[in-house]
């Protein structure tokens, strides 16, 4: 086999695991609030510049850096569910993901006024690990290791606790969930800070492997609402399996291609496979 | 009635009057607001039914590289390479609409496969960067002025053919929001199955909307880019200017005629006045504001603009003797 091909793969996988922790957070408040936050990928940059800031103007160290980065994007997820989702969670769901389209320009030209178009970048090499003939990004590694531990934290979450089966539950059937007794504005509300919390891993982790800039959102946010969707509406495994195929292509298409030609397919197959699967890859 | 036909024919004749009173800079501002307000007005064709489309840039690009491509590979006028464009966007509206309402596909994900079809084209238009110079743009080959290559020295040319248009896209909405017609795409728009159930062949009227919408859009698309006489993946397709449409569309009032084209003009004179105020040292204030407007109007005037002056007028007028339809 073609070892830069296997390089080419491996990447892949690594993208994949990325992709699946965005997915993850965007997922679960598609399947608990059925809301699409079509800005989540802006998110991801606001925390992307928090660190940046703190660990580049203030010199906090990089883990504290991250550690306030995602309690600050949690809150913000929080405040963006109490003042902009919940005013209009009775009409239009469409409408619930413009008004979350209005924030999405907001943060975009908030950050180039506030920093400028310029790329930024946090300054911290990681090594390249050397497995045989194939170099393997340690940054993209810990991202891997990261999205899995973080995926699983989400699964034991939902799946163990008493917090957690209310929340799937109320996914399951808001009414009902209502008359026994769970307040579903408390669920919505936490709900809204872990997908805030999960977007500022994945900013700790990006911030790693690319650039910051206004417009960052726009080269993962398509992408990452379409594995949400082939993966199926809330369904997490699901949508881990999507991320992974969808890298794969990237990564794989881009190697015998180029990156715009694999990004093309990755859409082209999505709106496919919608179509054959409206309710996702995994459904029955 | 008669009301509105009067202030209709003043409004005509003021918009005839305008290149010829107003400074170039203003005729300039309001030329694109009547280009970018029709294609507005086109995606308010789809969005007052409930057919949310996140990808209209993709129409708007195709009709605009189409015919600047045909001009500048071939030679091809544009009188023959707009209509292309048109065909080639009526063809993608076929191809993703047909399947997409034949299975029901509705709401978020209705949104979310246009979203990907827009970036399937803003990406295809950079991946073909040896003919469409990619990221960094195109420009016409300049003629001078020419009827052949609809370019022109004065504005005034231009201008009347955005305002011929502007008023046939309104026609067309005219045309398809009386009768039977806004009847049957109002009940799909509220409630499908009840739809169907009466006899009103969803499948067709859905694809037909979004058919007529994508024609327009690619013709505004590429009219847009013969005035500009520049296009970019990002300016004329992707992700932000297909939200751009959006938003403009529902600021300035989606279920009302001139709504769209209200938005136009609110969205292009923020941005103007902005960048007079503060030059480009303030680069993002304006779709700052933008944005929070944009919030504020989904959450308390969701009819936009013209949905809440036309709400206020109905109240200081005496009740119609037939009810009114909205």
């Amino acid at each position: 086999m073609d070892i830069y091909l296997l390089e080419a793969v491996m990447n892949g996988v690594m993208l994949g695991g990325l992709l699946a922790l965005l997915a993850l957070g965007l997922n679960l408040i598609f399947g608990v609030i059925d809301v699409v936050w079509i800005c989540y990928a802006e998110l991801v940059m606001a925390g992307m510049y928090a660190i940046y800031w703190l660990h580049v103007f203030y010199a906090w160290p990089f883990l504290l850096a991250c550690a306030a980065a995602i309690a600050l994007v949690a809150l913000f997820g929080l405040v963006l569910h109490r003042l902009i989702i919940e005013p209009i969670l009775g009409s239009a769901p469409i409408n619930q993901l413009l008004a979350t389209g209005g924030m999405l320009f907001f943060l975009q030209s908030f950050a180039t006024l506030l920093f400028g178009t310029d790329f930024r970048n946090v300054g911290i090499r990681l090594p390249v690990i050397e497995l045989g003939d194939i170099d393997l990004s340690f940054a993209r590694l810990l991202a891997f290791i990261a999205a899995l531990v973080g995926a699983a934290g989400l699964y034991l979450f939902l799946a163990r606790t008493y917090l957690g089966t209310a929340i799937r539950a109320i996914s399951q059937d808001r009414e009902i969930m209502g008359l026994m007794g769970v307040d579903q504005r408390r669920i919505y509300l936490i709900t809204s800070a872990i997908g805030g919390g999960l977007a500022g891993l994945a900013a700790c982790l990006l911030v790693l492997q690319y650039d910051v800039h206004p417009f960052i959102g726009l080269t993962f946010g398509p992408i990452t609402f379409m594995i949400c969707v082939l993966g199926g509406l809330g369904n997490m495994f699901g949508g881990v399996i999507a991320a992974f195929i969808m890298s794969q292509i990237i990564a794989i298409v881009g190697y015998y291609f180029s990156v715009e030609i694999s990004y093309v397919l990755a859409f082209v197959l999505f709106i496919v496979l919608i179509l054959i699967r409206p309710r996702g890859i995994l459904a029955r | 009635m008669t009301d509105t036909r009067i202030a209709a024919a003043l409004g005509l004749a003021a918009l005839v009057a305008l290149p010829f009173v107003l400074p170039t800079y203003f005729l300039h501002i309001v030329i694109q607001v009547l280009l970018l307000g029709l294609i507005y007005t086109a995606w308010g064709f789809m969005g007052r039914f409930g057919l949310v489309s996140l990808g209209h840039g993709a129409f708007m690009g195709v009709g605009a590289y189409t015919s600047a491509l045909l001009w500048n590979l071939y030679g091809v006028t544009p009188w023959l390479g707009i209509p292309a464009g048109m065909a080639l966007a009526v063809l993608l509206a076929l191809v993703i609409g047909y399947p997409c309402f034949h299975l029901k596909i509705v709401g978020h994900y209705f949104a979310l496969v246009t979203l990907a079809l827009g970036q399937v084209v803003a990406l295809l238009i950079i991946a073909g960067r040896d003919v469409t110079g990619g990221s960094l743009g195109m420009t016409p080959r300049a003629v001078g002025t020419s009827w052949l290559a609809v370019q022109f020295q004065d504005r005034t040319q231009f201008y009347f053919i955005a305002l011929a248009l502007w008023l046939a896209v309104l026609g067309v909405r005219y045309w398809a929001s009386h009768g039977m017609r806004r009847a049957a795409l109002e009940a799909i728009g509220e409630d499908e199955t009840a739809a169907e159930a009466a006899g009103i062949n969803v499948l067709s009227e859905k694809v037909r909307v979004f058919v007529v919408s994508a024609a327009i859009t690619a013709a505004g698309g590429s009219v847009f880019a013969q005035y500009i006489m520049y296009l970019n993946p990002e300016t004329v397709s992707g992700v932000g200017i297909s939200l751009q449409i959006v938003f403009a569309a529902i600021a300035g009032g989606m279920y009302s005629a001139l709504g769209p084209t209200v938005g136009a003009l609110l969205t292009l004179s923020l941005n103007e006045s902005l960048r007079v105020l503060f030059g480009t040292s303030f680069i993002g204030a304006a779709n700052t504001i933008y944005g929070v407007l944009l919030i504020l109007f989904i959450i308390f005037m969701p009819r936009g603009i013209l949905g809440v002056v036309e709400q206020v007028l109905r109240r200081f007028r005496p009740p119609p003797q037939t009810a009114p339809a909205e």
